[in-house]
């Protein structure tokens, strides 16, 4: 195989070892863990792996770290597959990676911790830089990816409780490869279009690697310079993500989300019938006070004022009371005029009315005695006149 | 560009404050009928459109010009009944 009698130059050596060890790993799959992890303007990505006793060097192309769904962070254990690339003009090898993943989900909780940290320590999570949430947004933004569940899902929430709202969706993948980029990329266009009062962030359940582009920096730094609020439905209850974390309000899911910003729109038109009533409520009681005020003082100044002065105030108010009355409700005024009835009715049969004009009323037993054949003469006799009593033994 | 209220909001909060003003009776009479003439019509005026409501879904894209499309996206919920 390898003529050992044979003076190699460098090059030769070289060109011998490459070919050698290139065919011999064309496929290989490595353990260990990264440091020194450098993305490259270019968009490629360089690397060592390690483990106790050795290192290694690698590369991996821009197309192809394309397809990998997390950004490596140094100290993560990933398993790889690619093959051995020499580099003849310097005489080193590295691997030339195809694919990567993280060794096992624990490693993504550990990218997840340093990721937490370092941007809570740049103060991405301060309370102070969350927005407050609209009340009665008139426009909501989603993003999220246009056939998901979860959008059929805050769809049909918004349509059942409040459907006068203008949705504005901005489609992006969610998961996967250039997911976290792209969701990126959606909330800036949310941002530049700017026309909505609030915007849902949200995906529906899965794996840890499912939810893994709301964990990385480039969604979370997305979100917090939205300038507007952002509302998370991340997965399940139990999820939590960078994402939540910068966003102004998390919900626990994405029905959550969309019941948070949305009110119920039955409660609205119950609130605004309340709103009516209570307007002639009060423009009624604005106006009785007006009314009073004003009798007093024409009944306190009145030896004072010309009286031209006062028809004119007269003339204000009712002028008044006449644009009033034209925008008053008409049952208003009928229950008016039912109490007036009513009260008239009850003055005019008032007993004191009669018993001053000579009649009165006789009594036995505390008994009105209205016909000569209820009257007994041996019962005692009360007789009431209008000025007061009087009391006849039987 | 980001708008801080909705219109809902707004007409809402106007609703809010024409109440307070006319319970504290601190403003004219000319003033009070003005005001309530507004809270009626405003109020009528979100009845209306609450009761009107349809849900309006469009979607954004960038174009390759870069400016932003806005357009109506078809409502698959709907005919998936």
């Amino acid at each position: 195989m390898v003529d050992k009698t044979k003076i190699y130059s460098v090059s030769e050596i070289n060109r011998e070892i490459k070919i050698h060890l290139e065919s011999t790993f064309d496929n290989i799959t490595v353990v260990g863990e990264i440091s020194n992890f450098k993305a490259y303007q270019s968009g490629h990505w360089y690397f060592t792996l390690k483990d106790e006793n050795s290192q290694i060097s690698c590369v991996m192309w821009r197309g192809l770290n394309a397809f990998v769904f997390f950004t490596p962070q140094d100290g993560m254990k990933v398993i790889v597959t690619g093959r051995i690339n020499v580099y003849e003009p310097r005489g080193s090898y590295q691997i030339e990676i195809s694919t990567m993943k993280p060794l096992g989900v624990g490693e993504l909780q550990i990218a997840f911790e340093a990721l937490k940290r370092k941007l809570a320590a740049e103060g991405l999570f301060d309370e102070r830089f969350k927005k407050p949430i609209p009340k009665i947004p008139s426009s909501i933004g989603i993003v999220t990816s246009i056939d998901s569940a979860a959008l059929r899902d805050v769809l049909a929430v918004i349509r059942r409780r409040f459907p006068v709202v203008e949705i504005v969706l901005a489609h992006t993948s969610v998961q996967g490869e250039g997911a976290s980029q792209e969701i990126s990329n959606a909330l800036d266009l949310m941002n530049e279009y700017g026309e909505v009062d609030v915007i849902i962030l949200c995906r529906g359940g899965g794996s840890l690697e499912d939810l893994w582009a709301f964990n990385e920096e480039v969604t979370a730094r997305a979100i917090f310079r939205s300038k507007i609020p952002i509302v998370t439905g991340i997965g399940h209850e139990v999820d939590f993500t960078i994402a939540d974390f910068v966003a102004d309000l998390r919900a626990a899911t994405p029905t959550a989300a969309a019941e948070i910003v949305t009110p119920r729109i039955e409660q609205l038109i119950e609130q605004l019938s309340k709103y009516d009533d209570s307007l002639y409520k009060l423009i009624i009681d604005f106006l009785k006070r007006r009314k009073e005020n004003l009798i007093h003082q024409l009944r306190s100044y009145s030896f004072v004022l010309p009286e031209s002065l006062l028809n004119n105030n007269q003339q204000k108010f009712d002028f008044a009371i006449f644009r009033f009355n034209q925008s008053i409700q008409k049952f208003l005024n009928d229950k008016k005029q039912i109490l007036t009835k009513l009260s008239n009715t009850i003055n005019m049969s008032d007993p004191k009315l009669t018993l001053s004009k000579g009649f009165a009323i006789v009594r036995q037993n505390d008994k009105v005695i209205s016909r000569k054949t209820l009257f007994s003469k041996e019962y005692s006799t009360e007789i009431e006149f209008y000025d007061g009593k009087v009391k006849i033994n039987g | 560009m980001v708008k801080s209220k909705s219109s809902f909001e707004k007409d809402f909060e106007r609703l809010e404050e024409i109440a307070l003003k006319l319970e504290s009776g601190d403003i004219t009479l000319e003033e009070s009928l003005k005001l309530f003439e507004e809270g009626v019509i405003i109020s009528k005026r979100l009845i209306e459109t609450l009761n009107q409501a349809e849900l309006k879904v469009n979607q954004l894209k960038r174009e390759l010009n870069g400016m932003i499309k806005k357009t109506k996206l078809e409502n698959n919920d709907e005919e998936e009944r």
